[in-house]
């Protein structure tokens, strides 16, 4: 199968500080690629590269078949971002920011209208359509950016720390969600810092200081660290580490 | 394959005009649900007309003045009673004693103090001079200037009508015409001045704010991830600010012309073809503030200090250009208000037309295309 996303040797400098270092990987249609690592590994600057927003220094990477440096344009038409802080709109309705995120990738009025029933009818919100988004509950919140983010069905999902901040169980739920979506056929690209998180992905690389040290299934990657857990392998990979967080 | 049968390809061609509807739809949701905001943008035009007009007025209106005559004759009671009718003048005093004008002055209860010479009737008749003299207040020298100018021109008709045609030989007589505002109404200066304070704030600030908030939501960059154009991004966030600053200026026309009788003296529609240009430079001066930071509160800050000082002191309106020192002068021509504030009072006032008004069209122009220029430089220096 031909790899969705791409990359070799993408380098990013911020004057002399080399945030990503020649981090090279690939990530195949309808995987949850894990994207592990301590705040400040470079694992945000690495999605904005991929996302066509931010310019690479160096390297090379493609995503969902276009080149990030000639075709971030086309890649933008093709995936779904939701950044860390959820970023819905609070003084707007659930259907308002629904209308706006749909309407901003060009669904069709006709089937803006479809998926945003049908979207308020998956997580239960047909009663709260009419709420402003800062009365909802953090779950609640993140499970609507999620389902935003994916509402012009891209290839390819984008997620910078989605749980960040959530309690255990919303966490857990809002998984089942993400591999839900995989099921379908949707490639999803997560980074996060909690470590159990790792589990539910297909593969995982692991971040440390602006480079990839680790690139497996999670099982082998426990197999071949002879540890418990993921948290265990995470730890023995960033002793070496000298960003803080 | 790249996705399965169940999700079809994104649609390729983004239709951009529905972007623009659907952004500019939820520009002006973000304005609604912020009434308070919105009450202050419409109602800061009407507060700021009402204080110019009435409070930070340089006009006078019945200031106070006192006679000082130890003979009173025909001649003295015809001029004091002219200068208590007129409008600028209000007799608080009449004495025959110095001692007690001084006092009043000290008291502040006389701005002016006009003193007749004993036999002034008779030296008037007979000898063809009576000495006259003006006394003011001049802690305040504006007031006392215009003090002097007001009782001079009462004086000056009194003289002329009580001589009539039976005029001394070889005298020059001069004849000062007030062009374009006779009654020398502070309002005919002071509107314009206002509307480009007014517009320049709301559309550079607002616009600026409204940018920077998306940065501290961290919408932002979900948005820049979109299929949607920066471009029109900054388009649609410049809508509903042009939108309001146009409501604005016709606020601040409909009560400039009602309740402070100011004339429109040119074409409307060129009055507001500029301000729609002046808007322009507005907004395109936030889009560069916008750029310079990510905060809210940096953002109002810059647009205060770094505009609105600026318009005051230096746009013409509350100081004239002219009498400034020379560097003065030269920085005063980087101020967009200053240009905008000479266009609308030949439009307004004047009642000139295009011809007047074309090379301040052209500064503004240039200098928005200047703004634009450095904010998508900077732009997208912080995507590179």
């Amino acid at each position: 199968m031909k790899p969705v996303i791409t990359v070799r040797d993408l380098t990013r400098q911020f004057g002399t500080f080399t945030a990503v270092d020649h981090i090279s990987f690939e990530v195949h249609p309808g995987e949850i690629f894990g994207f592990l690592g301590a705040n400040g590994a470079g694992k945000t600057t690495a999605m904005k590269m991929l996302i066509g927003i931010l310019r690479p220094s160096s390297g090379e990477a493609s995503v969902a078949g276009f080149d990030v440096y000639r075709e971030a344009e086309h890649i933008k038409q093709h995936i779904g971002y939701m950044s860390q802080r959820f970023s819905l709109y609070e003084d707007l309705t659930v259907m308002e920011n629904i209308r706006f995120y749909a309407g901003i990738y060009g669904l069709p009025i006709t089937s803006i209208r479809k998926e945003a029933k049908a979207l308020l009818d998956r997580l239960e919100l047909t009663h709260e359509a009419n709420t402003l988004v800062k009365a909802l509950p953090l779950g609640w919140k993140q499970k609507l950016a999620f389902s935003l983010a994916i509402i012009h069905k891209p290839a390819i999902v984008f997620l910078d720390e989605p749980t960040g901040g959530v309690d255990p169980i919303t966490r857990r739920r809002f998984w089942e969600m993400i591999t839900e979506t995989a099921r379908t056929g949707m490639t999803v690209f997560v980074t996060t810092h909690y470590m159990d998180e790792a589990e539910y992905c297909d593969r995982v690389s692991i971040m440390v200081d602006g480079r990839i040290e680790a690139l497996d299934h999670p099982k082998k990657l426990r197999e071949q660290f002879g540890a418990q857990s993921m948290d265990e392998v995470f730890r023995i990979l960033a002793r070496g580490a000298v960003r803080s967080e | 394959m790249r996705c399965s049968a169940s999700w079809p390809e994104a649609p390729s061609e983004v239709n951009n005009m529905k972007q623009f509807r659907t952004f500019v739809y939820k520009e002006f949701l973000h304005i609604i649900r912020d009434p308070k905001s919105l009450l202050i943008i419409m109602a800061l035009p009407i507060v700021q007309i009402i204080i110019f007009g009435f409070a930070l007025t340089n006009e006078i209106k019945n200031a106070d003045i006192g006679i000082l005559v130890t003979e009173p004759d025909e001649a003295t009671r015809q001029l004091t009673e002219r200068l208590d009718a007129s409008r600028y003048f209000n007799l608080a005093l009449v004495t025959d004693d110095m001692a007690e004008a001084e006092q009043a002055f000290r008291r502040d209860k006389i701005k002016l103090l006009v003193v007749f010479e004993p036999d002034f009737a008779h030296k008037l008749e007979h000898e063809h001079v009576a000495g006259l003299q003006l006394l003011a207040d001049a802690t305040d020298p504006n007031t006392a200037t215009t003090l002097r100018n007001y009782a001079g021109a009462i004086i000056q008709d009194y003289q002329q009508e009580v001589w009539g045609e039976q005029v001394l030989p070889n005298r020059m007589e001069v004849e000062t015409h007030m062009l374009y505002n006779p009654q020398l109404i502070g309002a005919y200066n002071f509107v314009p001045g206002v509307m480009g304070m007014i517009m320049l704030l709301i559309s550079a600030m607002m616009t600026s704010i409204a940018i920077v908030r998306e940065k501290e939501l961290n919408t932002m960059e979900v948005i820049l991830a979109s299929p949607l154009k920066p471009f029109l991004l900054i388009t649609s966030k410049a809508v509903p600010y042009v939108v309001l600053s146009l409501v604005n200026v016709s606020t601040i026309l409909l009560i400039s012309t009602t309740l402070l009788d100011l004339p429109i003296r040119g074409s409307l529609l060129l009055i507001y073809a500029e301000s729609f240009l002046f808007i322009s430079t507005a907004i395109s001066l936030g889009l560069m503030i916008s750029n310079i930071t990510d905060k809210q509160q940096t953002a109002l800050f810059i647009s205060l200090m770094g505009l609105l000082l600026p318009t005051l002191i230096l746009s013409g309106f509350m100081f004239p250009i002219e009498n400034m020192p020379k560097p003065m002068q030269v920085l005063s021509n980087i101020v967009p208000t200053k240009w905008f504030f000479i266009i609308i009072k030949n439009l307004m006032i004047k009642g000139l037309g295009w011809e007047s008004v074309w090379k301040q069209s052209l500064i503004l122009l240039g200098m928005t295309f200047f703004f634009l220029a450095v904010s998508v430089r900077t732009f997208k220096r912080r995507l590179a």
